[in-house]
């Protein structure tokens, strides 16, 4: 074989490109040969950093860090991480092995987001490897209706076009074999500046959003879900939705083909009328993508109080943000567990390989609690014959009454720890003074703000089991739980990319706002519904996923309505688009990826500091994730660090211990190039930070307008979102937003109808025109046309 | 068998330094008296806690008045101040004020310099206990003191826990001691 031209080596030591070459077979032009199979050809050329390392992409990384700087707040003084400790590393003290307090601080955070990553990183493994085997490997990719940019993380990240589910086994290859390599880096004495680990924090979360796109456009594909449709049907969200009088199967957490096998055994049996399905978390999302007329019961913090509601006649857990007390749960009410994956087998007797009559007689008869089954299919046959045949017998079983909470409160011995307890800090004790004497109401006021976690139950010395008890107070509230949601529709169309690519960019539409993330709240999930509200009211485009998905959902107007139901599900201006699961987070990042791509012609293929250049100088776009818990929901948000998009979390959300904050006063902070010209101007703090922890909704709801603003705005489109963000300031502290002249580029970016009293705020500060500069905007010096 | 609780006296250690205990109100205000740039810094729990001024809005900007010290009005509360009077409040998020503390070249929020002493109260218990080990880690040359109704270990010095009515009592006479003092 003779060659006259070979290309790039492609990163995986895999993949040859060539110009030409000849054979015994014939001559052939332009060919990928990968691992002795060829790909398709590709007429866009494959950009810089194809497969990154970990170290490819540390220039953008750093240039990001040195914009927004990490603000360490320590959960811990100490590492415990070897045997030379326990380390006291407070103030500027060094551990044994030399390491510093930032260090070990931003060594956590890539633990975590590691965490996060690997969780879906090995949900997208099994359903892949799960759908490989049914289905085979050569089964095509079909994603989205008018959509030819199918997969635009893998396409950025890794630089090829994936056309079939053996080529999403590529990608997930790379994925998988970068995150243990980050891991790695976290054991003692490797990595030693905080700032490198933080670039690895942002390479862990770019992987991440390779693994949830993989996951959830395999899925999509597949099992025949939503492909982009604006007009996805509506599902039944809530408690209420379970008609009680029927067997219940409870299905919860994140993978969801135990519950597709519990569908299709319905559905051939003749069942589905007969047995509700309904789920909690994310599992519950992707059941009702499978079949609308599954139930969406609540998010993860559901999860106690539904269980404990004694509906469910069994109980079928997946993976990810399954209470690790599920077993002891279900116990409590008769029904049995069936755990179906690896990653949560619970001390249960694996059955996978007995016949499934034989599991269901242990089951029905409690001969064992619970068990192991890692067949989906199985575990279809298995849940619906147990929850048929034990529903008859659970009659008995009921949740605890308020009659009985009114005597379980006279327990109470008043020592407040169930208050210190309390993430929230909830005044459970002063309910429980007035539930003795009768007087449930402010027992059944807490049902809105407890996020049902059980410490205090942990912290009570009189073991009263509060959660229980909260439910009692608010059992006609949980009756009549019952709203719409339109379920998951996936990945955002090409066409409709194409149609507000133009206004995004240009700040017209004055926003994308993405609530994504748990049900960590600190005043209840209404106040997501309420965020939601404000800015689909103000035009922005509000995209949703997961438990905040749900959250949004769950508020009803007077007259009975959900914003889905008000709202149109289409990515346009004052449309509420619902996602889908956690995984489909991927879609939302990978709408600004196509934004650059779709409407600005930016090459895709491998070329990820130009894109993510694109996205954070132009796309107004703002995660907020309110009630963030989980370590996914950290390298998530790390995935979208990395390609601009600034994150804001709730209060809790604090506890990731590092916030990346801007400083506005800083000029010498706030400098790009001009594309056109070469020249380093100073743009003003836009976006101002990369991740922030609001501490009330009003602040969150504030900073979200301010952190839309880009250096690309045009005058309309600053002038429009300088109204919002004016509007929002002056609405809830009563005053101008003091930082208005470090945004005001020139005479035209104010708004109209603000003019006076802008002018007059602009003109105290000192306010000159012209000094924020509208350039071109780019960070990367070799994105400049032409030098002065 | 597990250790035996003391009501009200558990907290989240996070490490050896822990912060000592200010034993009666006196001392709090002789520090706060000796403390040469004070920033008081107010969350936005302020508003629902009951004290003997009203609520704990209406005793910051008594403590504030009583020695001319800058308050920072975290979350959306600075309006609040504003609608009932007060003067030298800075509306500033408590990110951005903890990642300013601990930069030793920061000006303070009017431009008078670095705080050698910062006054927490009003936050959400977690919140306040994140910042304040952000500043107990990387801010040296401050000073923190908790004045809320629970103990703050990441403080230099806080209050410990105790019922509400003789906390209310504890911060009045903290205030009048600094009134006396002024």
């Amino acid at each position: 074989m003779e060659s006259r031209e070979s290309g790039d080596l492609v990163k995986r030591d895999l993949s040859l490109k060539i110009g030409e070459f000849s054979s015994t077979l014939g001559v052939f032009k332009d060919v990928e040969i990968q691992v002795g199979r060829i790909l398709e050809e590709w007429e866009e050329p494959l950009g810089p950093t194809p497969f990154p390392d970990i170290t490819a992409l540390r220039e953008w990384d750093l240039k990001l860090l040195s914009r927004y700087k990490p603000f360490y707040m320590p959960f811990c003084d100490l590492c415990c991480l070897c045997t030379f400790g326990k380390c006291d590393l407070t103030g500027d003290k060094r551990g044994a092995c030399g390491i510093t307090m930032a260090g070990q601080q931003s060594r956590i955070v890539l633990l975590a987001c590691c965490i996060g990553a690997s969780a879906h990183t090995e949900h997208a493994r099994a359903m892949l490897n799960h759908l490989i085997e049914e289905y085979g490997r050569d089964t095509p990719l079909d994603v989205a209706l008018n959509t030819n940019v199918e997969a635009p993380h893998t396409r950025l990240v890794c630089g090829f076009r994936p056309r079939t589910l053996r080529d999403l086994d590529d990608a997930l290859s790379y994925v998988e074999s970068q995150i243990v390599q980050l891991l790695a880096s976290t054991a003692t004495g490797q990595e030693g500046n905080n700032l490198d680990y933080e670039s690895k924090v942002f390479h862990v979360g770019m992987l991440d959003h390779v693994a949830m796109e993989i996951a959830d456009i395999a899925q999509i594909s597949v099992l025949g879900f939503p492909k982009g449709e604006p007009e996805a049907p509506l599902a039944d969200l809530g408690f209420g939705a379970i008609d009680t009088s029927k067997p219940m199967i409870l299905v919860i957490g994140h993978e969801v083909l135990p519950s597709v096998e519990i569908v299709n055994y319905l559905m051939d049996q003749g069942l589905f009328g007969e047995v509700e399905v309904g789920g909690l978390c994310c599992t519950a999302h992707d059941t009702a993508r499978y079949n609308k007329r599954a139930r969406i019961i609540g998010p993860i913090s559901w999860e106690l109080r539904f269980i404990r509601s004694g509906i469910p006649d069994v109980v079928v857990i997946d993976k990810q943000c399954v209470r690790t007390d599920v077993l002891l749960e279900c116990k409590k009410i008769g029904s049995p567990l069936i755990a179906t994956s690896e990653m949560s087998c619970h001390g249960l007797p694996d059955r996978t390989h007995d016949e499934p009559d034989k599991i269901v007689e242990d089951l029905v008869e409690r001969r064992i609690p619970g068990a192991l089954i890692l067949d989906p299919r199985k575990v279809g046959e298995v849940a619906v014959k147990v929850a048929m045949k034990i529903a008859p017998r659970r009659e008995g079983v009921r949740p605890l009454g308020v009659e009985e909470s009114g005597e379980l409160a006279k327990r109470c011995r008043h020592c407040g720890e169930c208050t210190r307890a309390c993430p929230n800090n909830l005044p459970i004790m002063e309910a429980m003074s007035l539930a003795r004497n009768g007087d449930f109401t402010l027992l059944s006021s807490l049902y809105d703000l407890c996020v049902s976690c059980g410490r205090c139950e942990s912290a009570c010395p009189e073991d009263l089991p509060i959660v229980s008890m909260i439910n009692a107070a608010a059992s006609k509230k949980i009756a009549e739980e019952r709203s719409k949601i339109r379920v998951g529709r996936g990945a955002i169309q090409d066409v409709e990319i194409r149609e507000v690519g133009r206004a995004i960019v240009f700040g017209e539409i004055p926003g994308v706002l993405a609530l994504v993330g748990c049900a960590n709240y600190p005043e209840g999930g209404g106040d997501v519904a309420r965020i939601a509200e404000e800015f689909l009211k103000r035009r922005f485009i509000v995209v949703a996923s997961g438990c905040a998905a749900m959250a949004i959902g769950m508020t009803k107007d007077e007259e009975g309505l959900s914003l889905y139901e008000k709202y149109p599900g289409v990515f346009d201006a004052g449309g509420l688009v619902n996602v889908g699961s956690c995984i489909s987070n991927a879609h939302i990042t990978g709408a600004a990826i196509k934004i650059a791509n779709i409407f600005a012609k930016r090459p895709l293929r491998a070329n990820y500091e130009e894109i993510a250049d694109y996205i954070y100088n132009r796309v107004g776009a703002v995660g907020v994730a309110w009630g963030a818990m989980s370590q996914k929901a950290a390298s998530i948000a790390a995935g979208c660090w990395r390609l601009g998009i600034p994150v804001i979390v709730g209060p809790h959300g604090s506890k990731y211990r590092r916030m990346l904050l801007g400083r506005r006063e800083r000029e010498e902070d706030w400098m790009v190039y001009d594309a056109r010209t070469g020249e380093r101007v100073y743009i003003g703090p836009a976006p101002e930070h990369l991740f922030y922890a609001a501490e009330t909704v009003e602040e969150a709801i504030v900073m979200v307008a301010k952190l839309t603003m880009r250096p690309n705005d045009t005058s309309k489109g600053r002038a429009v979102k300088l109204s919002h963000y004016i509007d929002l300031y002056q609405r809830y502290y009563g005053e101008m937003p003091p930082d208005l002249h470090l945004y005001v580029r020139s005479n035209a970016d104010i708004p109209f109808t603000m003019r006076d009293q802008v002018v007059a705020a602009l003109e105290k500060a000192g306010w000159v025109e012209g000094k924020i500069a509208s350039p071109d905007p780019t960070l990367l010096e070799r994105l400049i046309r032409r030098r002065l | 068998m597990s250790a035996k609780l003391t009501t009200g006296q558990t907290a989240e250690i996070a490490g050896p330094k822990k912060a000592f205990l200010i034993p009666k109100p006196e001392v709090a205000a002789s520090m706060m008296n000796r403390a040469r740039r004070i920033l008081l810094v107010v969350g936005s729990e302020a508003i629902k806690v009951k004290t003997k001024d009203g609520d704990l809005i209406d005793t910051a900007i008594r403590m504030a008045s009583s020695k001319r010290i800058t308050i920072a009005a975290t979350g959306h509360i600075s309006g609040e101040f504003r609608r009932r009077g007060a003067v030298g409040v800075h509306g500033i998020s408590i990110m951005e004020l903890g990642d300013r503390l601990r930069d030793p070249s920061w000006s303070g929020l009017d431009n008078g310099g670095p705080y050698d002493l910062a006054v927490f109260m009003g936050l959400p218990y977690y919140l306040e206990w994140l910042v304040l080990s952000g500043l107990k880690n990387f801010a040296p040359s401050l000073r923190t003191i908790s004045l809320d109704n629970t103990y703050h270990p990441n403080a230099g010095w806080s209050l410990g826990y105790s019922p509400q009515e003789e906390w209310i009592e504890i911060l009045d006479r903290i205030v009048s001691n600094l009134e006396g003092a002024g």
